[in-house]
């Protein structure tokens, strides 16, 4: 219930004054909602429809955490976090968690006092370039003008990347995605830069795809994965637990339309165990026995979230690669439930 | 007598010749266009310059605006529409999108169904206003809270609303406008009343929340009553401390309270589905409301005596109208949580409109400041010589005069704020402009369209601060008359 | 309260400090001053308390590490390899560029626009009014972005300037071309090149454009030597010798002299690989954000100048014809000292305004101070609290000193009223 925004500052700067934010399992329940720092507007990653409802890859597991720990994929508020207001928002206490296609860095890691809880997409950057420009390699962009997103660590490759091959190259410093598809579209730059993976977004969107392509030198490793507040180590397990279990879901084919049955049927003791019928693994992190059960049915397993919103049936058309199962020569690897 | 005169002097015309024309050169449009336009040389070659501004402007983009196309689904069907209808390569502006979108553009992400309710807001704003803005003439009060009263009445039929509501509104506009007649000052009640009206109908909830934030105000005055007769000072003290402990202690238990004996909400709607126009004028309007007592407070301290109370109100208002905006709403969304106490954590948007009130209070100071430099000494002195201490004479002297001369500024202020919401969109808000037209460009039926959403969103905020900017204008000129 | 002792007063009462309105004041600017003492303790110690709590500390170090990142724009050295601190400051020079040329240009449009707006000429006042209500009354964002927008659709792209038959084509006899990325001007280039003075830092001036500043500088002084003795022959012959040949030379026949010695010739731009080269190069976002704040503030500017020429009375003009002084001295001597002192007040709100929405240059990708120290480095080191900070005090630096600057310059145009 939400009772007058004046009483909420008042109650907000005193009642809760000295309430710390160490235990953001209790504050997300007793909140009923939980709070999920995304972008602004990444189709296929996170974007609001015509009425204002979020989709995307991001957005599934914000509702996966959401299902597991309050029992109600809706119970989330998107927080639409920019390149520079993401991080703050996180270690202000004004998202529990950032599911905003982050890379896993050292220095994020450790000196901005994030913790990265595992990652959900292995990306790279790469390079899109119009066909007639007649460019077939990333070497051969010496002088050329790049659009690049300011405030990422695509910037900070890029300037490697060149410094190190010795090219020199003009930055077109960008705000935003739509921004950067608007001056790569009209000729204003002759390469647009950015995660590969958004580069397959952007080009499925064109008009003519056909005329653009993306250069073979992925030059930088991106592990994106949903981040936390460092030293929040409960709250830590829980979203890494969450991701797990839906990367295991695949694994072990638990999708959102049998998962009912496999609770009851299954002989498997992995997935006994990971649907909560034998063992009490959700009390070891606060939760209740059903929470990966609630966490796979609220969009699907691993596999299902990547095939709705970037798989290859969608404008998007993301293979799977990096991204695959370890048993089909993927990285997606979930730790044992034990 | 006639018949004499016309034998003496048998020339003489008695009847007069009518008035020849004008020679052609000083008439009707040619006698126009020779003093308006070809003066002379200089003035021939700026017309001449001039009407080559306009063609240009014409030629490039009549077109374009000819090729208007409003029913479409996506960019591609309008490139195509204008394809067949005007031939290959013609070009053609799609407000299709508008047409399609145009309510993400007012209302952001609000529940459609509950759309009633920010117009209501919106419309019931001008009964607020009215005691202040257009208490000067009887005319235009009227045709101001009638045409409201018309077309938020029709707006929220359109839009679904409840019967009950719909008699509300047209009861409060029948009221206002009954009541401005006899007692224009009556209506400021409802002016006082309105922020909290306003704040519950936009985010919804239960009604005991605003109740109970206005019965500390209430407490308070029980409370100098009660203490007066013994200490006047204990009275003013109490006035002030009650009803901040009331807010602080016990207002949110007290409505939780009500409301679970007698439930009295509507559907709770949050920070997160506000957007569009509609942010723009919640930041705008509760920016400026705010702002207001805040700067009065402000520029009655930098025209103080007491050196430190002026030194610190000077330093206030100098940081503040140093720094950008942008650089204060990065604070709002990045600094403000780390100057409260741990744990604090609150709504976007009311860190940013925290942020814009400040931003305006120190404006709004300087055009105090101005209206208060510009009363007459005399008027200082009377009020020192009736023997008036510095609250009572500023209450009942200085300041009804000083803030009625400011009108025009602080119109002015509130269109510069108003443009200035724009911003937000750098802290992830959704702004008509910036944010909106990208969410719509994010999906792929409007993929590439720039012009128009950046035509249609700079038309309205046009036609909304120039339609008050020349509204302060003629207050400007009212003013200025009475004075003489 | 050294007066409480002072012969003819009362003994001191507590109850004075409140109702004596001798020591009234002193009690409330004391209590002001705990107030606001109290509230600045209360934000340092939750900053402090806060910082602890995520484990940060408040320290600039983070200037001196290595930045990493390009910047388009540089009017001095810089190279990924820099420190944060010197892409600050590169930001801080692209901040002075744009708000330089923003305020001469809108200087400049503003009074175009508010002289015109006062023609006879019916069109030209009415072109005029549209274009300072269309600029006022719609967002400066909205601006930015449709100007930035005209130069990315509508200018062709430098690969339109290639081929035997290309389909644009460089304006002024081959010199600048408009591309949709940048503006190609050609720059300057010396046959005598004499060196560079090295200030330390990769920060250089070069001996020639020193030579030049110096010629301009000495030449202002001349020429005012040369008024001053004019006027001295005036004052005692009567009659004023003709100096305008004299002022023409000092200030031309040097510079030309410099000129022809260090062989000072243009290079126009070519188009080379992807774009062109040997020119210089003028990014898109700071032509948008210069073009869009001049125009912006040029209406308010003009609407300024307009209501300081209306502000002096006709009766000025007249006297000043009656008294046979020749229009130009009438608007120099009479006029505009009296409409300056009504315009230049808002003039410098309006620099100062023009200064601080620059930093809208984050719409367009120009990277000024917002840009750099308040934008990449913000967020590649996560030093949101010094960045913010810093950057602030940089902005109020910048705004105190064109107050001052402005209000000398104010006080100087000032009428001396008796």
């Amino acid at each position: 219930m939400k009772t007058s925004i004046f009483l909420g500052t008042v109650a907000a700067t005193t009642l809760m004054a000295g309430a710390g934010m160490a235990d953001t399992l209790a504050d997300v329940k007793a909140r009923g909602e939980l709070n999920c720092g995304v972008n602004t507007g990444l189709v296929g990653f996170a974007a609001p429809d015509a009425n204002g409802n979020w989709t995307g890859f991001d957005v599934d597991i914000c509702k996966a955490v959401a299902a597991a720990v309050l029992g109600d994929p809706t119970k989330v508020k998107y927080v639409p976090t920019t390149g520079q207001t993401r991080f703050t928002a996180l270690s202000s206490g004004e998202v529990d968690l950032l599911a905003r296609n982050s890379t896993w860095t050292f220095s994020r890691d450790t000196d901005l006092k994030l913790d990265f809880v595992g990652v959900n997409y292995y990306d790279g950057q790469g390079f899109m370039v119009r066909k007639d420009l007649g460019v077939t390699s990333a070497k051969e962009l010496d002088g050329a003008t790049v659009c690049i997103q300011t405030g990422t660590t695509t910037e900070l490759n890029l300037a490697d990347y060149f410094k190190a091959n010795n090219m020199s190259y003009q930055p077109v410093n960008i705000d935003s995605n739509a921004e950067g598809e608007q001056q790569y579209m009209a000729g204003a730059c002759d390469a647009y830069t950015t995660d590969a993976s958004g580069l397959a977004a952007t080009r499925a969107a064109f008009a003519d795809p056909e005329n653009h392509i993306i250069l073979p030198e992925i030059i930088s490793k991106e592990p994106l994965g949903p981040a936390v507040r460092h030293g929040d180590n409960n709250w830590g397990d829980i979203v890494r637990w969450t991701l797990y279990a839906l990367i295991a879901a695949e694994e072990y084919g638990i999708t959102s339309a049998n998962v009912e049955e496999l609770a009851t049927s299954s002989q498997n003791p992995e997935v006994q165990r990971l649907l909560g019928v034998t063992d009490e693994l959700g009390a070891m992190i606060g939760l209740d026995k059903d929470w990966a059960k609630r966490a796979i049915m609220a969009s699907g397993n691993y596999g299902e979230i990547f095939a709705a919103n970037i798989g290859e049936q969608t404008p998007i058309g993301l293979a799977r690669g990096l991204n695959a199962q370890w048993t089909q020569g993927g990285l997606m690897y979930a730790m044992p439930f034990r | 007598m006639s018949d004499t005169h016309a034998q003496t002097v048998p020339f003489v015309r008695d009847t007069m010749l009518p008035p020849a024309e004008p020679p052609i050169r000083e008439a009707g449009a040619v006698r126009w266009l020779r003093e308006n336009l070809f003066s002379g040389p200089v003035n021939t070659v700026l017309t001449i310059l001039g009407i080559l501004i306009v063609w240009f402007l014409v030629s490039h983009f009549w077109d374009w605006f000819a090729h208007s196309i409003w029913n479409a689904g996506s960019l591609s069907e309008c490139r195509q529409i204008i394809a067949e209808t005007w031939g290959e390569g013609a070009r053609g502006a799609c407000w299709a999108v508008i047409r399609e979108r145009w309510n993400q553009y007012v209302y952001g992400f609000y529940p459609p169904e509950l759309y009633w309710r920010p117009t209501m807001a919106f419309g019931l704003l001008f009964v607020a206003l009215a005691p202040v803005l257009f208490s000067e003439a009887a005319q235009i009060r009227r045709i101001v809270l009638g045409l409201a009263a018309l077309m938020t009445l029709w707006l929220m039929v359109m839009l679904d609303a409840p019967a009950l509501w719909l008699a509300f509104a047209a009861v409060v506009f029948l009221g206002a406008l009954l009541v401005s007649e006899r007692h224009p000052a009556w209506l400021l009640v409802f002016s006082i009343l309105y922020p909290l009206m306003g704040v519950w109908f936009l985010w919804g909830g239960s009604a005991w929340g605003p109740i109970m934030v206005l019965v500390g105000p209430v407490l308070g005055w029980i409370a100098w009553r009660v203490m007066h007769p013994f200490s006047s000072l204990a009275a003013i003290v109490a006035a002030l401390v009650i009803p901040v402990l009331w807010w602080i202690g016990y207002a949110g238990e007290a409505a939780r309270d009500a409301e679970s004996i007698v439930s009295f909400s509507i559907p709770a709607v949050t920070s997160d589905r506000f957007g569009g126009f509609l942010l723009s004028v919640t930041i705008g309007v509760s920016g400026i409301a705010l702002s207001l007592p805040l700067g009065i407070v402000l520029a009655l301290a930098r025209r103080s005596d007491m050196f430190l109370v002026k030194s610190l109100a000077v330093i206030f208002i100098e940081f503040i109208r140093g720094v950008p905006l942008i650089a204060l709403l990065f604070v709002a969304s990045l600094l403000l949580n780390y100057f409260l106490p741990p744990g604090t954590n609150f709504d976007i948007i009311l860190r940013v409109i925290i942020m814009v009130t400040l931003f305006a209070a120190a404006y709004m100071a300087e055009v105090i400041r101005g209206g208060l430099a510009a009363l007459p000494k005399g008027q200082y002195e009377a009020a020192d010589a009736l023997g008036l201490d510095y609250w009572k004479a500023q209450r009942l002297i200085v300041l009804p005069q000083a803030l009625k001369i400011s009108i025009p500024g602080i119109v002015s202020t509130f269109i510069g704020m108003f443009k200035d919401t724009t911003l937000v969109t750098f802290v992830g808000l959704y702004d008509p402009l910036k944010s909106m037209s990208d969410a719509v460009r994010a999906s792929t039926s409007w993929k590439g369209i720039y012009w128009e959403p950046y035509i249609f969103v700079g038309f309205i905020f046009f036609l909304i601060c120039f339609g008050m900017s020349r509204y302060s204008m003629y207050l400007e000129r009212r003013l200025a008359r009475d004075h003489r | 309260m050294t007066d409480m002792s002072a012969p003819g007063n009362p003994t001191f009462r507590p109850s004075m400090l409140i109702y004596d309105r001798r020591y009234r004041s002193m009690t409330f600017q004391v209590i002001v001053f705990i107030l606001v003492m109290a509230l600045a303790w209360w934000l340092v110690n939750n900053t402090v308390r806060n910082l602890a709590a995520l484990g940060k500390d408040f320290n600039f170090s983070f200037l001196w590490s290595r930045a990493g990142y390009d910047i388009p724009q540089t009017p001095i050295p810089y190279t990924s390899d820099d420190t944060h601190f010197r892409a600050a400051v590169v930001g801080l020079l692209n901040t002075l560029i744009v708000s330089i040329l923003g305020c001469i240009a809108a200087t400049f449009v503003g009074i175009i626009a508010g002289v015109a707006r006062l023609s006879n000429n019916w069109l030209i006042a009415r072109l005029m009014t549209v274009y300072v209500e269309a600029f006022r009354n719609v967002p400066l964002l909205l601006w930015i972005l449709i100007v930035f927008a005209i130069f990315t659709e509508v200018m062709p792209p430098p690969n339109a300037f290639r081929g035997d038959d290309p389909t644009a084509s460089m304006i002024l006899f081959d010199h600048v071309a408009l591309t949709n990325r940048y503006t190609a001007i050609p720059t300057l280039a010396m046959t005598n090149d004499p060196g560079s003075l090295d200030l330390g830092a990769r920060i250089t001036f070069n001996w020639a454009t020193i030579a030049f500043v110096a010629v301009l500088i000495g030449g202002w002084f001349v020429r005012r030597m040369i008024g001053a003795w004019a006027q001295r022959v005036q004052d005692q012959t009567g009659s004023r010798p003709t100096t305008w040949w004299m002022s023409l030379a000092v200030m031309t026949v040097p510079s030309l002299l410099l000129i022809w010695y260090f062989g000072l010739h243009m290079v126009p731009p070519e188009l080379r690989g992807f774009n062109f080269t040997g020119g210089l190069n003028v990014q898109n976002g700071l032509v948008a954000l210069w073009l869009a704040l001049t125009l912006y503030t040029g209406a308010f500017i003009a609407e300024i100048v307009r209501a300081g020429i209306l502000a002096v009375s006709r009766g000025q003009s007249e006297a000043a014809f009656a008294l046979g002084l020749r229009p130009g001295r009438t608007m120099n001597l009479v006029i505009l000292p009296q409409a300056l002192r009504v315009i230049i007040p808002p003039l410098i709100s309006q620099y100062l305004n023009l200064t601080k929405n620059s930093s809208l240059a984050i719409a367009v990708g120009y990277m000024d101070i917002k840009g750099t120290l308040g934008g990449t480095t913000l967020n590649q080191t996560g030093r949101e609290l010094e960045a913010i900070l810093l950057m602030m005090g940089v902005y109020l630096t910048l705004s105190l000193i064109i107050s001052a600057g402005m209000n000398i310059f104010n006080s100087r145009v000032k009428l001396k009223e008796r």
